[in-house]
């Protein structure tokens, strides 16, 4: 029950410093009161929980399918898809030469061991796991009796493969019912454009796709998503602007039963994990999906590769709030190694399913522990 | 959760006795725990061994301060480095004698480039300028249009046209001084620095239009790599100054100090919310507790603000000072608690936590044993506790779905909080001052 120490403590700061700071500040505040009350209050008036009405009027853009011959499926030519290390070819020309340095030494000095520090450290793997992944690999050096430094790079890589290579990597598919694949993660990290490249791989393998267009809040958001929808082929289902995003999942729920869909992939807001409000709307959000039980196979975390530490804050809020069963991560065409995914995994054990490699629509592909690793050390 | 530095560094100067200088002994052992601190705030690599090696210079053969400690006194001296080395001089946009003064902003996808333009067309507005917003983000799907809600939102124009980047830079003037507007915000599309033929693009950009400002946009919660975004951009196109998104997430920020460091530019705006009002000048001295994970308090006062009612925050402080705080109070408060964030956010936020109460669960469903015993109550009960015996207890239990332990260790730890209350405002309230954070490790039961 320390618990309610903590909060007495925190009442007493926050009166505290209310009351030292308040009346001093007021007059500057006034003007902002409105707007900044919006930062905490909830976005929208949300209408009670447990019903979820149809604000009057909102339009609801459902394409006949009927009606119109649909497009045929990936109307953009999919390309043969990238390999990572064909992506990584200009990230890796800047660095290459780094571990060629390792590789080229003949002992395994205290130099070698700062300098895998140094390139770990310097791909977000974090201080805590980097410690703990060298750790191990001084005991795993002892045992395997590795004396050169090209042999103990070989078994670091290895154990980091091992490490991320767990079983379930495919994104989960029932034939034969609507299966949903809901994304989230904070703003500005690619969850727009990733659904985007899914339907597409998804519409030209022949299945039915339905877009929901759940991000409501930010501008031209369902927009965004309506271009790529053009594009793919596929239904979109969105609302007005500020409507409550879960009448804009119920209609998609429903819209897919009805036209025997085979994936809804809904669009969510960008939203920080520390926002209370925002969270318990994302909770909302998957009850409404999980009224249709066994409906919702994936929740998918969209996660920036040049992230930092904040990456793994992230994926266990998130986690907490909605059970994430696997990360995208985006972006990894730049410089940034992403190297929070390796916390994520040991941590979490959630595991990193899709790559993106790319803005355009052929750049997502599997997530290949072994290309993840090699480019970790451009080598 | 943010570990204390201080926590950190108690433990080795305690080892030290008597002598009238900071040993070099000690400073090391020091430096290699702000290392890590700054390592886990996203502080680069490279610049972390820079700045390390400026705090020892100035902390070594440094005379013993007679007022702190000598902990204190070196996260002193890291604290200030790091307040100069973010701030320095004051950042300020340039303006252009003869108008419009142009602003660029580039960064990479996804920083938050658009949403700012928005912001600062705001805010420059509501200084008694006349912005006028100009989209040239002819690449991601909608960012025109996103651009023209946001305009519409802020009552600035927005000018774009569909041919390409370059020539909507060089039609930005023209069009300024044809609607009458003194000052353009230019957004561009999000680029990866290493895209040659897109930073090529911007270098061309930037020669068509000759902005006064060229604002480069990083996300708070980049890591490592802020450093080499940083360098590319300022080398190919040239920046004057930063502006850092999202600090209203919980990154400890250390990308901030990575680009300060690495382009010596100004960092000018924190963006530190969605809405377009929330934008503000950079504070130094806030990001630099931020990146020590040393705990904001400004932003908790920030928040408490936004959070709590006027009215009964102060008619809850008057019964605190009175010594008339029940169990009801207590239970309108956490509330009140709970809309400032998730509890580890907050709790990191506070200064001087002792480690025994960092360790303890804290998360939202402990929060909910506790609201949930007190709401067994009832409200005599909840004012004045000295009437709940063995069998309301009982009762209180069974109704929350806890234990009569629960319910014990509740009722003692409350009593220990209204004690703390009596102290805190009995000791440290003089009118306008913040009461200090007492030594929690005073109270009894508190080892």
């Amino acid at each position: 029950m320390e618990m309610v120490i903590v909060l007495g403590i925190l009442v007493l700061l926050a009166l505290g410093a209310f009351a030292a700071v308040s009346v001093t500040k007021r007059s500057q505040r006034r003007m902002d009161v409105a707007e900044r009350s919006a930062v905490t209050q909830p976005r929208k008036q949300a209408p009670a929980d447990v019903e979820i009405l149809l604000p009057p009027g909102d339009e609801l853009v459902v394409p006949e399918v009927e009606e119109a011959p649909r497009p045929a499926p990936g109307v953009e030519e999919a390309a043969a898809r990238p390999r990572l290390r064909d992506r990584l070819g200009k990230a890796r020309a800047l660095l290459s030469g780094y571990f060629g340095d390792i590789r080229g030494r003949s002992a395994i000095d205290d130099e070698v061991w700062d300098e895998l520090e140094e390139a770990l450290i310097r791909a977000d793997v974090g201080v805590t796991a980097t410690g703990r992944i060298l750790d191990d690999l001084r005991v795993r050096v002892k045992e395997a009796q590795v004396t050169t430094p090209a042999e103990l790079l070989d078994l670091l890589k290895a154990d980091l493969v091992d490490q991320l290579s767990t079983a379930d990597r495919a994104l989960t598919f029932s034939p034969g019912q609507p299966n949903v694949w809901m994304f989230v993660g904070v703003n500005g990290v690619g969850k727009t454009t990733s659904i985007g490249k899914i339907a597409l791989r998804e519409a030209a393998s022949g299945r039915n796709v339905v877009m929901a267009a759940a991000d409501t809040f930010r501008a031209a958001a369902a927009e965004q998503l309506q271009l790529w929808s053009e594009r793919v082929g596929a239904d979109l289902v969105r609302g007005q602007d500020g409507a409550d995003p879960g009448s804009v999942v119920f209609d998609a729920m429903a819209a897919a039963g009805n036209r025997g869909a085979d994936l809804v992939l809904v669009d969510t807001a960008g939203r920080l994990h520390t926002k209370v409000n925002l969270m318990e709307e994302l909770k909302k959000l998957r009850r409404i999906v999980d009224r249709t039980p066994g409906a919702l196979k994936e929740v998918l975390l969209v996660i920036d590769a040049s992230t930092g530490q904040n990456g793994l804050n992230q994926a266990k809020q998130f986690g907490e709030a909605v059970d994430v069963t696997g990360v995208i991560l985006t972006k990894l065409d730049g410089t940034a190694k992403g190297g929070i995914v390796l916390a994520v995994q040991a941590e979490l054990g959630i595991p990193v399913k899709l790559v993106g490699v790319g803005e355009t629509a052929a750049d997502l592909i599997e997530f290949d522990p072994e290309e993840f690793v090699d480019a970790l050390f451009a080598a | 959760m943010f570990d204390s530095l201080s926590d950190r560094f108690e433990s080795i100067f305690s080892k030290m006795r008597g002598r009238g200088r900071l040993g070099e002994k000690e400073i090391d052992e020091i430096a290699r725990e702000i290392r890590l601190a700054l390592l886990e705030a996203d502080v680069n690599f490279k610049v972390v061994k820079s700045f390390i090696g400026r705090v020892k210079d100035e902390a070594n053969g440094a005379e013993l301060s007679k007022s702190l400690s000598p902990a204190q006194q070196v996260i002193k001296i890291v604290h200030q480095e790091l307040i100069n080395t973010l701030g320095g001089e004051t950042g300020k946009l340039t303006m252009n004698p003869k108008p419009p003064t142009v602003v660029m902003l580039v960064g990479l996808q996804g920083s938050g480039k658009t949403t700012a333009c928005g912001k600062l067309a705001r805010h420059l507005k509501s200084q008694g300028l006349q912005p006028l917003l100009v989209a040239a983000d002819l690449q991601r799907p909608a960012a025109v249009t996103q651009l023209q809600v946001l305009g519409e939102q802020v009552g600035v124009p927005v000018y774009s046209e569909p041919t390409d980047p370059v020539a909507v830079a060089r039609n930005a003037r023209n069009e300024a001084a044809r609607l009458g507007k003194n000052i353009v915000v230019l957004d561009t599309a999000g680029r990866l620095q290493i895209d040659e033929a897109l930073m090529d693009e911007l270098r061309r950009m930037r020669e068509s239009v000759q902005p006064d400002n060229v604002l480069l946009v990083v996300d708070a919660m980049t890591g490592q790599e802020a450093v080499n975004v940083a360098e590319s951009f300022a080398e190919t196109v040239g920046i004057d100054g930063v502006v850092l998104t999202k600090l209203d997430g919980d990154a400890r920020g250390g990308a901030a100090l990575s680009v300060k460091e690495v382009t010596g530019k100004p960092i000018l705006f924190a963006g530190i919310g969605e809405k377009l009002g929330d934008f503000e000048p950079f504070h130094p001295d806030r990001m630099a507790g931020r990146i020590l994970g040393m705990g904001d308090v400004l932003t908790l006062i920030e928040k408490a603000e936004a959070s709590f009612d006027e009215e009964q925050a102060i008619k809850t402080a008057d019964k605190i000072k009175k010594g008339s705080f029940t169990l009801e109070d207590f239970l309108e408060q956490m509330q009140q608690i709970k809309k400032m964030g998730p509890l580890q956010n907050i709790i990191g936020m506070i200064p001087g936590m002792p480690k025994e109460l960092k360790n303890t669960q804290i998360d939202d469903k402990e929060l909910g044993k506790v609201e949930a015993i007190i709401r067994s109550m009832t409200p005599e009960e909840r004012n004045d506790t000295t009437i709940i015996n063995g069998s309301r207890r009982l009762r209180i239990a069974q109704g929350s779905g806890t234990t009569t332990q629960d319910v014990n260790a509740l009722l003692k730890q409350f009593k220990m909080v209204q004690g703390m209350m009596k102290q805190m405002t009995g000791a440290g309230g003089k009118k306008g001052r913040f009461p200090k954070m007492p030594n929690l490790g005073d109270f009894p039961g508190m080892q």
